[in-house]
């Protein structure tokens, strides 16, 4: 299911990035060669304008966006925990002892080094993960939930955590916010093309650059006008298109994390009752940061959209809703008829 | 002539590969063992702590932690022999005994109120998962590795290689482990 929405975001990008090329680039794969007579008495072909074969607006956002994400995947998880002023769990207070044992306990579960654990100063009921591998990862909870959940709640949402690091959903989620990057670029160089470039040879299907183009002139332009069609409406929806694909990819990962962690502790009833008593609490955690909402055990914004079901819920939401989880994992427990099978 | 070649080439890709997947997962079998014996011995260490903690309060419950205290002895003493079978009754007694213990301390008040015997038996809880989910770990380990030698077409070679099924850990039958704490809370 992931690979196939990662798929999908692949093929988008492609389509917009190549579109891009094909369209205001000189980038033409399939031009028919023109053949020139050269000085040493033989005919080459030549494709029409210079390197015509390099696709240079797709390769120039996706390095960017790639070194976007790349930046972020090194210094991430240290700013995410300034940013949520994180600190080091200590063994001196009782709750916080329990937290650092449970960790412990989850990283032998799942035969893992042990994560750092870390408590953010927040009443509300969160939890996150961060770190680029198992051996670097760190577990973070709010004051509010090692307040408000009992050993086997806390147990279950730290299995959750750790799943979403043994699952490498941190580099998962980065490699989406590259994409993510790289086709709000192209669609911002493609905005201001369509404003101030205008394409550069008049006519539809003359589109191969200033040096002549004679490649598709005439039968072909029907064809390519649909497409320009349909790449424009694309590159107008491409912002809301990826990110809605990565948030499809984010709930994937969040039935995954969920089903791990009753696989890690064997008692998915756990879970469920940490997420009841979470889902009481709406209030938005202001410590954490919407940037790592995919990693954490419900999103900070406050669970307003995860309440609902329904279409807002199935396109915007990085979590699936409170409902859905639920059922998933009492499905797990035997306590609730699988909806699938019925 | 080529395809023949191509054909030993890929078949000796795919033995590597699958030798060094087994001999992989063999290690982490063995390693994922030691685990239990490591918080085996921790559980060892954090006895006699909770016992000196906990004896002035449950003076009535003599019984109980002489249990616990004989109980570790031989855990120990089995552990030092190293014979699996004995280690395994051996250390089932004494989560028989921590279980009872365990038990019985919810009915002290003032047991429970108390923050040294708070912190221990936290950490008695903890030793107690900590234990448990090393088996399971083991377990998941050990299952892995004997599937991955048994499905086809593994299972023509893995012997030939000298891979053989790991035990996965289970409680004899007789196991005191296997009885329920019996707890009389009509004190």
């Amino acid at each position: 299911m992931t690979a196939g929405i990662l798929a999908l975001f692949v093929a988008l990008f492609l389509f917009l990035g190549l579109g891009f090329d094909y369209f205001y680039g000189s980038f033409n794969p399939v031009a028919a060669p023109t053949f020139e007579y050269n000085d040493t008495g033989y005919y080459e072909a030549r494709r029409a304008g210079a390197g015509s074969k390099i696709p240079f607006g797709t390769i120039i956002s996706l390095l960017i966006g790639m070194g976007m994400a790349a930046n972020s995947l090194l210094n991430g998880p240290r700013m995410v925990l300034r940013s949520t002023m994180a600190r080091r769990a200590v063994s001196a207070s009782e709750k916080e002892r329990q937290l650092l044992n449970i960790v412990a306990e989850m990283a032998t579960a799942s035969g893992l080094p042990a994560p750092t654990a870390y408590v953010v100063p927040d009443s509300d009921l969160n939890a996150f993960a961060t770190g680029t591998n198992p051996s670097n990862s760190v577990i973070a909870v709010t004051e509010g939930l090692l307040e408000h959940l009992n050993r086997e709640e806390l147990q279950a949402v730290v299995a959750h955590e750790m799943s979403h690091i043994r699952n490498y959903d941190m580099r998962l989620m980065t490699v989406l916010a590259g994409l993510i990057g790289a086709v709000a670029l192209l669609s911002d160089f493609a905005g201001r093309t369509f404003r101030y470039g205008g394409r550069r040879s008049g006519s539809f299907g003359g589109s191969s650059s200033s040096s002549g183009g004679s490649g598709r002139k005439g039968g072909g332009g029907a064809v390519v006008l649909i497409f320009f069609a349909i790449w424009v409406v694309l590159i107008i929806l491409a912002p809301l298109l990826s990110r809605m694909l990565a948030m499809a990819i984010s709930r994937q990962r969040e039935f995954l994390a969920d089903a791990s962690a009753a696989e890690l502790t064997r008692n998915p009833l756990g879970l469920v009752s940490a997420l009841e008593k979470i889902r009481r609490a709406v209030m938005p955690t202001s410590a954490i940061n919407n940037g790592v909402a995919h990693m954490c055990i419900t999103d900070p914004r406050g669970s307003l959209i995860e309440e609902k079901l329904g279409f807002t819920a199935d396109v915007l939401a990085t979590h699936p809703p409170m409902e859905k989880r639920i059922l998933a994992l009492k499905v797990m427990a035997y306590q609730a008829g699988n909806p699938q099978s019925a | 002539m080529t395809v023949l070649a191509i054909v030993l080439l890929v078949l000796g890709g795919w033995v590597v590969f699958t030798f060094n997947g087994l001999v992989k997962l063999r290690n982490q079998v063995t390693n994922a063992f030691r685990q239990i014996d490591v918080q085996l011995k921790r559980r060892h260490d954090l006895i006699p702590n909770l016992v000196e903690s906990v004896k002035g309060e449950m003076k009535f419950e003599k019984e109980t932690l002489e249990r616990v205290i004989q109980a570790r002895a031989a855990a120990v003493s089995a552990g030092q022999g190293g014979n699996t079978g004995d280690i395994l009754a051996k250390e089932g007694m004494l989560t028989q005994a921590l279980g009872r213990l365990i038990a019985i301390s919810e009915n002290y008040p003032n047991l429970k109120a108390n923050e040294s015997v708070k912190k221990l038996m936290e950490e008695l809880t903890h030793t107690e998962n900590q234990i448990s989910f090393a088996r399971q770990f083991y377990n998941d380990v050990v299952t892995k590795f004997n599937t991955d030698q048994q499905v086809f077409p593994t299972n023509m070679f893995a012997a030939m290689l000298g891979f053989s099924p790991a035990a996965l850990w289970e409680l004899p039958a007789d196991s005191p482990e296997r009885e329920n704490p019996k707890v009389n809370l009509t004190v």
